[in-house]
Order: structure tokens, then C-alpha cells, then sequence
């Protein structure tokens, strides 16, 4: 068996290097190269810093970094609190099953679904502004910016309605592998409040395990471009914006300093991680001292309160972005200050009909193909760390989260020149290659822990009823996996569906999937259309989950101990 | 100063009872064995008696400390102390810190008590071990740590679930005249749950059986 | 029925203007031969639905006639174009390019022009550009003063107008410091793009010309002397009318599209737009209240002309040209210009139609919110696309935070 296990991980090893690492490194050395003023073709040859130079000079470049940097980390911090404290209240009310459940609609909803829509919530003409109107008295919308506004505050709402969301599901999934029923009770049996327990003994246990995913929010607060147009300060954007910007500015001569933007972006994450690392220590070091001093006593109960209060409210309002979308998509005039559509109507649907039907058939064929890859890459590297018989390597982990903790456009342009060098550019295996870098993270991510988690007396069941590995992996291992492979695949699915800059870069704008379209619809003035795309788009998402938890259900209805068998 | 346990009672949520009545006085000092079949409900009963029996169950009966009605209070304020078979040392602290964790808040100062968890270290034999990962420690060394964490939040009773049973039988002599000694000499009630009829042998005192 | 047949050709021959001219004939019938069986990437803006509807009926049309099918490729900007030949050159990939037609304009063009990305010239060959005005003076033939050279052919004509709700404004603005006396009464319902899109360095344009006092300067490239002199009254008056901009000019709206949006939703009360139509279009969409109305300063505003280019590594590229040719064809052009289509003024000159070509733009219908040509006032000449490049720099430097 041994030796099938070597073989099996040299081949996905060889696929993961071939695949996923040296796709991102040709793209970083090619956006390297420009940022170095290496590109012959705008006939520039090589000048070193001048580019780096010219981009400090550019107007609102500090302006833009300070802001991102500012939005990345409070984001992340208030994303983190919030959903530490929502865990320590409710995790008594949550299992593992039930919280899948009612977190996947929140999971599924796709970045630029939520940010169109809390941008129609939100703005001093959108739906809360309406409600209170006739209590405040507002004739015409009030001139405060709401959206778009120069703090960001917008943009980091929107980013914590989907980042709470991933961070309770990457909390669950840790909690369930700490005792903390003991825990909480050997701690309270010496006096402390639960409050207490929670913040002194759990959270340092769970944050080792959830360090790697709150980087990768970290990465995606900082490096966002769809929800920082839609929802981000325009004058100057956040700094992923304004790199985008300077990539499609009509001189082309830009696309140097864009370059070095873009190298700049992945600098700038790295100084935030380092940051993470200092703060971790600093809490490290503060936190003994506070457990030593032995204080039993709790202010926190309160704060715990409100931040699950928050919580809350943050789930409500991006329910009712997503409502609004479908809203729209119905409407015919919508105009201030009324609460519902003034005319409804399908038309935005059936003018939409016409034309979507490449963008919904692409979708779904890019989603299908970058989950099936990935799941199987993921299955594949799953069983040979088994058949080894060791655990994952602290580097195997990191290639995993690697695309994740690289902001996409640091990298994207330009592997797209070396896809136009290979001659795959602009074809749909281009897109799909880009999007499995992406998806395959999520879905290790997710199922990983399950498949660890399977009982190994089962397998070694099997084995000596005369089971080979690969009738082990078909008819014991996957059946009984069969939940988690499928919740896995669902969040592929709405990770793939979500997909901006990939479908842009590789597919040279020829293939439009749901996302492309409702962007580049975001920026016209048709709410109606967008609302259609939009909705479709989390259609999709929520289909895959449901899909993920009804066959389970269906395939497993008369074996209890499978069914709904969850995280 | 006593553990008074008055008709207490466990039932499954308005269906059958899991153990009838009991009725137990522990005195200070004196550790009271339960001992019984797999499943008959000891651990439920400690739960009970520390406050997390589960929303499955309900409880009957009175459970008073020194006089104290136990049954208004959450667990953190009944100051019972609890054992388990693995020790149940936290893995992030190092030995010392969990201790510290566990000393009472009235000894203040910062100095005065990493003092006090020298001592008890010195006392369970881990002399120097303040620094060390738990999960570096033996077996028995893990059990000694624990109780002296759970002795050193000054608790007024105490509460075993099969503390000893993980334990090779040699070790398990030592360990338990360790345990006994130390309730002794803090002078509390506890209550022992084990299959080993060799606890309860050791302990002397009283011995319940749930049936 | 051979005879019929026959005559029925002999119509067809005879009517076709191409045919008269064999030498022309023969070029353009080896066109549409490659042509056929073509597919066609048209990299446009697809931000207006109805231009992406008009573009969708403009592929039927010519798979059905000619055998070419058209794929839109959405755009947010047309520098991504720009960028996806310049990247394809790069590569070395001169043919098989990915991009067959654009949809450009400006500075666009003149960056492509200059970095030699364009094919052409080629409108020369289009047959039905008989009915263009290509003198040399005409929008037609002069992008933002570059010379078009027969690099690109025009399928829209594009005019600066605001519009505004009349519902809530009796009389508009009618020049630029009415604007601002407007504006300081009624503050926070006036705004314009980022000046970083096309729109809101149009508007700058606009003002500019408005407020400067030599325009003949304007036509020459920018120098520094000449810039400080000619924009000084503009900066003046826009830093008189910052702060009673939307939001304070604090921050901007990304395009005319979402201004739009804000002009519906009741932010703000003038928007501005290229097409003196899309108030109407909107209009019928639902997407503007029933009292939008159109209005221009008395001076006049820049018109212009949007055009199609063909990339120098094009795939189709004969099938880009029939596309080209197919959106000059005066029947093209009056479906264009029907607001319940596109609503976009034709670019034909009226001299050069026919006479049952000319009845069917008479034809058209009218609607409130849709300006006549002679509503639209005098064009005025776009300034150098320098002028543009350095406008825009020069407003971030002294505005962006």
C-alpha cells in the first residue's frame, strides 16, 4: 500500500505544481518584468524605480493605500470580534448540521450580488432612506454619502455581511474538533463566567485554526475590485480600484505603473499579514498576563450581547439586499420615495431571456468543470495523504491557501500573456484552469476536516473483509462522505459562479458568465437588468446547496446515522 | 459542613427516571464513592450536582452545600470543584499558567502568586515544571497538575469522574493516596465516581451504588 | 419564370450601386466570399441594454444576409480592448487576434493609431460609404482633430446634452455660469462623472470651451503656456462650484449611466448624456420619469462621431468590415434611429440619401423627451485629444485627495 501512496501524491503534487503554482509565478514574474519597466511592446526597456516613481506620483496614490489599508484591516478585526461573540452566545444553540444550514444562504450570495444590492439598501434614495422618510420628513433624498462614501464605511459593511458568514463556518468547523463542554465546564468549576471562558481558554485554542482563513478574508478585504467600485470611495478608489484603473486607462504606457501597483498590492498584504503575526504575539503576551492575574469577573456579557445584536442585523440587512434584487428584476418604475415598485413586471426577465443565455450556459459549464477538477484533485490528495499514512505538511497547507492569499490582479495580467504565449488564451480551458486555482482552496478547505474525521476503523473494516484501497475509497469512503463532498461542491459552485477578474482576464472578454454581466451592467443605468443577473447569479448558488443537503437527505432516508450528516 | 444531597432524582424529559431517589450526606473530609453498571447515570449525576445537566434531563431533589442551595446558583458560583479522566489541562497554557488560572483571586500580587503555584507544583512532585506543554507530562503527572489546579481555586467540595481509571494500575495506588490525602488536609466533601472497587475501599467512607 | 427570374436579377444588378463600379465590385465581392461563415467579436460598451439589444439585432441581420455571425463582446471600457491587442502584439500573436471590431473614439483611437494596432484603411471599400460625408472637414473624417485616414468608420453620431426632470427644474441652465448660479442656490443636485471616464472629461471639455476666451488655441496641441492661460477662468469657476456639487465634490459618479440612475432616483437634477436620444429611449424603458427633457447651453456643445476599428491582427477581419458596411446601410441606420430601437442619430449625410431612404427617416416618430436636430444647436469642434489627456490630469491633481 505504501508505495501506491508515494506514486498517488507525486502525481498530484505534479498536477497542483504544474497546475496551480507556476501559473501564479509566471504571472508574477511577467507583472514583475513591467513593473520593472521591462516591456518592449509599449517600448519601454527597462528604466528600474523610474516606474515605481511615477506611481507614488500619481495623484491619490497615498490617499488610496491608507484607505485600503484601513478598510482591509478594520473589515477583518470587526468581521472576527463579531463573529467570535456571535459564536460564544449561540454556539450552545448551534450544532454543526443546523449551522450549515442556515449560514449557506449567506455563503452562497455572491460578493457582487450583496454589494449591488446593499447599495440599493443603503443609499440616501434606497430602501431604509424610504422607510424613514415620512418619519424624518424628507422631501427628496438627503445629500449625505451613504454609499461610495470617502471612509469606506460602505464597502466595509458589504464586506462584513460576507465575511461573517465564512468565519462562524471556519469557527464551527474548529470548535467541533476542542472539547469544549469540558472545557467550559472544568473552567466554571473554578469560578469563572462563561464570557470568560470563552475569551480566555476557546478563543486561543480555536484562533491556530482559523488563522490561515482570516488571512485569506484579510487578503479579500484588501484586494476586492468588484465591491470596491460598487460600493468604495471613488475619488481616490481603494488601492485594487485604482490599479484596475490604470490597467484600462486609454495610455497604454500605464499599464507600467499599473504593474507596479498591482506587485504593490501583494506587498501590501504581506505587510498585513505581518501585522496579523505581530498582533498575535502582542495579544499572546498581554493575554498570559491577564489569565495570571486570575480575574474571574466579566464586563464582556454586555459587549457579548450587543455584538450578537449586531450580528443580526447585519444578516437582516443582507437579506434585504438580496430581496431587492429580485425586487427590481420585477419592476418596472421604482422611483423615490416608494416602498415597493410602483409598476411590476416581467420584462426585465424576458428582455434578459434573449441574451443570457450564453452567460447562464458558460456559468454553469465553468462552475461544473472547475468543481469537478478540484474536487477530484482534492479527493485525489485527500486519499494519498491517507494511504501515506502522515498528516498534511506545513507547506502543503500553504500551497493550498497560496492563490487565496495573493490579490488576483497581482498575477492575473500576467498569466494572461503567458496563455497568449501557450496560444490558450481566450478559449474556455483558460478560464477554467483560472477559476480551479481559485476553487480548489475552498473546496480542501471545506472538506478536509470531514474526511479526516471519518472513523478509520471502518476503512480498516473493510480492508480485511478483502476491500483494495480503491474499492475502499469507491464504496466505503466517498458513500459515507457523500454530505461533505456534496456541501463542498456547492461551495465551489458559488465560488466559481462569483468568479470576476479570472473569466475577465483569460477569456479576452469573449466568455461573459453572470458575473461579468451584472459588473459591467452595475455601471449602466438599467437596476432591472442587474437585479436579474444578480438574482440569477445567487439562484444558482442557492440551487448547489440545496442540491448539497436534499440528495443526502434523499439517498440516505433510511439510514439514520447518515442523514443530514453535516461538518 | 456538608454535601447534602435530599431526594435527587434524574429523569428523561417527563418519561422514565435514569436513578431513583438518592439520599447522601458527604461531610467535610470524607469522599463518598458511586459506583454502578455503564450507562445507570453517574456522570449525569455529577453534572447535576456542578450545574450542566443537559436540557434532556431534569432534575428532582435538593442539593445544598454548607447550607447553600445549589440549585439557584450557576456553576460558577457554586465553587465545586471537577476531575476528569483526562485531566482536562487546558493545551494552550503551560502547566504553571493553568494553575494560575485556577488559583483563587484572593491571593493578589503577581509575585505572591506565581509563589503559591510553585508551591503546589512542589507539592504534586512537578517541581520546576511551570513552563512545560501539558501534553508533554505523563499520564499521572497530567492527574496530579489537574487536581492541584482544581485545589488551588479553594472549592468547597469536589467532584471525580473516574479520575484514576486512565491510569496503569501501579500508578493508580499513588495517585489515589495523593487525591485523598490532599482532600483531606483541605477538609471538603467530595464525591468519587469509579468502577474500580479498590477507590472505594481506599476511601473508606460511604458508598453509593446506582442501580 | 426564367424570365422573371432573369429580370428580377437584372433589377437587383442595377439597383446595387457596387455593381456599377466593377473595380469596387469585384474587391468587395471577395470580401463578402471570406467573409462568410466569419465570426465576428464587436468589443462594445455594454453598459445600455439597448445598445446590446441593437448590436444582437445587427448580428441576426447579417448572419441572415451575408453569412456572419456577430458576437458582442461586453465592455466596461474600451481601454480593456486597447489593452487585449496591445497584450496579443506582445505575444507576437499578429494574427488570430481575439478582437475583431471595436467600438471606439478619441483617445482610444489615437493611442491605437499611433502603436500601429489598427487595420486599415478600409472605408474606402465599404460600398455604402457613398452616403457618408467624408470631406475633409466633416466629424467623419477628424477623431478629436486626428485625421481618421480611413482607420475607422463611423455608425453613430454622438452630441453633449444635459437633460434634466422638468418636473422639478422650470427653466434649466443655460450656459456654464448660469450653471454655477443654479447650482449655488440649489446645492448638492448637480454633478458629473469622474473625469476619469469619458463623460466627465467631455463635461470638462465643455466648460472649458465655454469659459475660455480663445478657442482657436484649443485645436492645437496643448503646451504648458498655453494651457495655464486657456484653463484659468475654468479652475476659477469650478472652484466656485465644488463644493455645491453632490456630495460636496467629494466624490463622483463612475459614468452618465449611473448618474442616470441618480437623476431617476431623485439625487440629483441634471445628468448629461452623448446621445441626444437616450433621454427619450429611457424614457420608454422606464428608466427616466415622464418629465425628462432635454437641454443644450446656447453656445452650443462638442459633437462628435462614434466609429468601429479593426484591429491589425483581426480573425475576421473581412467579416468585421461587412459589419462596418452593414451599420452604414441607410435602412441600418433609420432601425438605429427609431427611439424604440436605439433611438442614436444616423451619421448619413441627408444630401447623399435616396429619396425612399430619406422617407423613412421622416417617418421616424417623435416623442417629448426627444430633442429635433435643430433643437441640438451648433456643434462645436473637439478640441486636440491632448487637451483631454491634460484636463484630466491636471483636475486630479488639484482635486483627488
Amino acid at each position: 500500500m505504501k508505495p501506491t501512496g508515494t506514486g498517488l501524491r507525486s502525481v498530484v503534487l505534479a498536477a497542483l505544481l504544474l497546475g496551480i503554482i507556476s501559473p501564479i509565478a509566471a504571472g508574477l514574474i511577467q507583472t514583475g518584468r513591467a513593473a520593472f519597466g521591462l516591456m518592449p511592446v509599449v517600448g519601454a526597456h527597462g528604466s528600474g524605480l523610474e516606474v515605481w516613481r511615477s506611481l507614488c506620483a500619481l495623484p491619490g496614490f497615498w490617499t488610496s493605500v491608507r484607505l485600503t489599508l484601513w478598510i482591509g484591516f478594520a473589515a477583518t478585526f470587526l468581521s472576527l470580534t463579531l463573529a467570535t461573540c456571535f459564536c460564544a452566545t449561540a454556539h450552545a444553540r448551534m450544532t454543526g448540521r443546523s449551522a450549515a444550514r442556515w449560514l449557506a444562504p449567506l455563503l452562497a450570495a455572491p460578493h457582487t450580488a450583496v454589494a449591488i444590492g446593499l447599495a440599493f439598501v443603503l443609499a440616501p434614495s434606497g430602501w431604509i432612506a424610504r422607510l424613514l422618510a415620512p418619519l424624518v420628513g424628507w422631501v427628496r433624498p438627503p445629500d449625505l454619502a451613504l454609499i461610495n462614501d470617502p471612509w469606506g464605511i460602505a464597502l466595509i459593511l458589504g464586506l462584513m455581511i460576507k465575511e461573517i458568514p465564512f468565519l462562524l463556518l471556519v469557527m464551527l468547523a474548529a470548535l467541533s474538533q476542542i472539547p469544549v463542554q469540558q472545557h467550559m465546564a472544568a473552567a466554571r468549576g473554578l469560578g469563572y463566567r462563561r464570557s470568560v471562558v470563552w475569551v480566555k481558554i476557546i478563543a486561543p485554542q480555536v484562533w491556530p485554526l482559523i488563522r490561515l482563513p482570516v488571512l485569506v478574508v484579510l487578503a479579500y478585504s484588501l484586494s476586492t475590485v468588484e465591491m470596491g467600485i460598487i460600493l468604495g470611495p471613488s475619488n481616490p478608489p481603494v488601492f485594487s480600484v485604482f490599479v484596475m484603473r490604470l490597467f484600462m486607462a486609454p495610455d497604454l504606457a500605464m499599464i507600467l505603473p499599473a504593474s507596479a501597483g498591482a506587485l504593490m498590492l501583494a506587498f501590501l498584504m504581506g505587510v498585513a499579514s505581518a501585522t496579523l503575526f505581530v498582533a498575535e504575539r502582542l495579544v499572546r503576551y498581554t493575554g498570559l498576563w491577564w489569565i495570571r492575574a486570575g480575574g474571574r469577573s466579566s464586563t464582556v456579557k454586555p459587549l457579548l450581547r450587543i455584538a450578537s445584536r449586531c450580528v443580526v442585523a447585519l444578516f437582516v440587512i443582507g437579506a434585504l439586499a438580496m430581496v431587492s434584487l429580485v425586487f427590481w428584476s420585477l419592476a418596472w418604475r421604482w422611483p423615490w420615495p416608494s416602498m415597493l415598485p410602483e409598476t411590476w413586471s416581467f420584462q426585465p426577465w424576458r428582455n434578459a431571456a434573449g441574451v443570457l443565455g450564453s452567460a447562464l450556459g458558460n456559468t454553469l459549464l465553468i462552475a461544473g468543470a472547475s468543481v469537478f477538477v478540484s474536487l477530484a484533485l482534492a479527493i485525489l490528495w485527500l486519499e494519498g495523504e491517507d494511504r501515506k499514512g502522515r498528516g498534511r505538511a506545513g507547506w502543503g497547507e500553504v500551497l493550498i491557501y497560496l492563490p487565496l492569499l495573493l490579490p488576483q490582479i497581482a498575477f492575473l495580467y500576467g498569466l494572461n500573456m503567458l496563455f497568449l504565449r501557450l496560444g490558450i488564451s481566450g478559449g474556455i480551458g483558460a478560464v477554467i484552469w483560472a477559476q480551479v486555482l481559485f476553487v480548489f482552496p475552498y473546496v480542501m478547505i471545506v472538506l478536509s476536516d470531514p474526511w479526516r474525521a471519518l472513523d478509520p476503523r471502518l476503512i480498516r473494516a473493510a480492508a480485511s473483509l478483502g476491500a483494495g484501497p480503491l474499492r475502499q475509497l469507491l464504496t466505503v469512503k466517498i458513500p459515507l462522505l457523500l454530505s461533505p463532498i456534496l456541501i463542498a461542491a456547492a461551495i465551489g459552485t458559488a465560488v466559481s459562479v462569483a468568479q470576476y477578474l479570472p473569466t475577465l482576464f483569460m477569456g479576452a472578454g469573449r466568455i461573459s458568465t453572470l458575473t461579468t454581466e451584472a459588473v459591467t451592467l452595475s455601471s449602466g443605468a438599467d437596476r432591472r437588468i442587474t437585479g436579474v443577473y444578480a438574482s440569477l447569479q445567487a439562484i444558482l448558488s442557492f440551487a448547489a446547496y440545496a442540491v448539497a443537503f436534499m440528495v443526502p437527505a434523499f439517498v440516505f432516508r433510511n439510514r439514520a446515522a447518515l442523514k443530514g450528516a453535516g461538518q | 459542613m456538608s454535601l447534602d444531597l435530599k431526594n435527587v432524582s434524574v429523569r428523561w424529559a417527563n418519561s422514565s427516571t435514569l436513578f431513583g431517589p438518592l439520599c447522601v450526606c458527604v461531610e467535610r473530609g470524607e469522599v463518598a464513592t458511586v459506583m454502578g453498571p455503564s450507562g445507570v447515570g453517574k456522570s449525569t449525576l455529577l453534572d447535576a450536582i456542578a450545574g450542566h445537566l443537559a436540557s434532556t434531563f431534569q432534575l428532582e431533589g435538593h442539593i445544598t452545600l454548607n447550607g447553600i442551595d445549589l440549585r439557584s446558583l450557576p456553576p460558577e458560583a457554586r465553587r465545586i470543584g471537577l476531575m476528569f479522566q483526562d485531566g482536562g489541562l487546558f493545551p494552550h497554557l503551560s502547566v504553571g499558567d493553568n494553575l494560575a488560572f485556577g488559583l483563587t483571586r484572593t491571593v493578589v500580587g503577581r509575585a505572591r502568586r506565581h509563589a503559591a503555584v510553585e508551591v503546589a507544583l512542589k507539592q504534586a512532585g512537578l517541581d520546576g515544571f511551570y513552563l512545560r506543554d501539558p501534553a508533554s507530562l505523563s499520564g499521572g503527572q497530567r492527574a496530579r497538575a489537574a487536581l492541584m489546579r482544581t485545589l488551588l481555586a479553594e472549592p468547597a467540595a469536589l467532584l471525580l469522574d473516574e479520575p484514576f481509571s486512565k491510569l496503569d494500575l501501579a500508578l493508580r495506588g499513588e495517585m489515589r493516596s495523593f487525591a485523598f490525602e490532599h482532600i483531606r488536609r483541605h477538609n471538603i466533601p467530595a464525591l468519587l465516581v469509579t468502577h474500580d472497587p479498590e477507590d472505594a475501599k481506599e476511601a473508606g467512607d460511604q458508598k453509593l451504588v446506582l442501580a | 419564370m426564367r424570365i422573371s427570374l432573369m429580370s428580377a436579377l437584372a433589377a437587383i444588378v442595377l439597383s446595387n450601386p457596387i455593381l456599377f463600379n466593377p473595380v469596387l465590385a469585384d474587391s468587395w465581392q471577395d470580401t463578402l466570399e471570406a467573409a462568410k461563415g466569419q465570426t465576428v467579436y464587436w468589443n462594445a460598451w455594454g453598459g445600455d441594454p439597448q445598445t446590446n439589444a441593437f448590436i444582437a439585432w445587427v448580428g441576426q441581420q447579417t448572419f441572415e444576409r451575408y453569412g456572419v455571425a456577430l458576437r458582442q463582446v461586453k465592455l466596461t471600457d474600451t481601454a480593456e480592448a486597447v489593452t487585449r491587442v496591445l497584450s496579443e502584439k506582445a505575444a507576437g500573436q499578429d494574427d488570430e487576434g481575439s478582437v475583431d471590431l471595436i467600438w471606439i473614439n478619441g483617445p482610444n483611437f489615437l493611442t491605437m493609431k499611433e502603436q500601429g494596432l489598427l487595420f486599415g484603411p478600409f472605408v474606402d471599400g465599404l460600398p455604402n460609404a457613398q452616403y457618408l460625408d467624408l470631406s475633409p472637414a466633416s466629424p467623419n473624417s477628424v477623431d478629436f482633430t486626428v485625421p481618421v485616414a480611413g482607420m475607422e468608420s463611423p455608425w453613430r453620431l454622438a452630441k453633449f446634452v444635459f437633460n434634466y426632470d422638468s418636473a422639478r427644474i422650470d427653466t434649466p441652465p443655460l450656459s456654464m455660469t448660469a450653471l454655477l448660479e443654479w447650482a449655488t442656490i440649489n446645492p448638492g443636485r448637480f454633478t458629473h462623472p469622474a473625469p476619469s471616464n469619458f463623460m466627465g472629461a467631455t463635461f470638462l471639455k465643455q466648460a472649458l470651451i465655454d469659459l475660455t476666451l480663445d478657442t482657436a488655441v484649443l485645436q492645437e496641441p496643448v503646451t504648458e503656456d498655453s494651457f495655464v492661460a486657456a484653463t484659468r477662468p475654468l479652475w476659477k469657476w469650478y472652484d466656485a462650484l465644488r463644493p455645491t456639487l453632490w456630495r460636496g465634490g467629494e466624490t463622483f459618479p463612475e459614468n452618465q449611466s449611473v448618474q442616470q440612475q441618480l437623476l431617476n432616483d431623485g439625487e440629483i437634477d441634471i445628468a448629461m448624456s452623448f446621445d441626444p436620444a437616450s433621454t427619450a429611449v429611457a424614457i420608454a424603458q422606464g428608466l427616466l420619469p415622464e418629465t425628462a427633457r432635454v437641454f443644450v447651453p446656447e453656445g452650443g456643445t462638442i459633437g462628435n462621431v462614434s466609429f468601429v476599428a479593426i484591429p491589425y491582427n483581426a480573425a475576421s477581419r473581412e467579416g468585421a468590415q461587412v459589419v462596418a458596411n452593414f451599420l452604414l446601410a441607410p435602412d441600418t441606420q433609420a432601425h438605429m434611429q427609431n427611439i424604440e430601437v436605439l433611438g442614436a442619430f444616423s451619421v448619413l449625410a441627408a444630401a447623399k440619401l435616396k429619396a425612399d431612404a430619406r422617407a423613412t427617416f421622416a417617418t421616424l416618430q417623435t416623442a417629448p423627451g426627444l430633442p429635433s436636430l435643430a433643437d441640438l444647436g451648433p456643434t462645436l469642434l473637439e478640441p486636440h485629444a491632448s487637451w483631454m489627456t491634460r484636463l484630466t490630469q491636471e483636475w486630479a491633481r488639484r482635486y483627488t485627495r
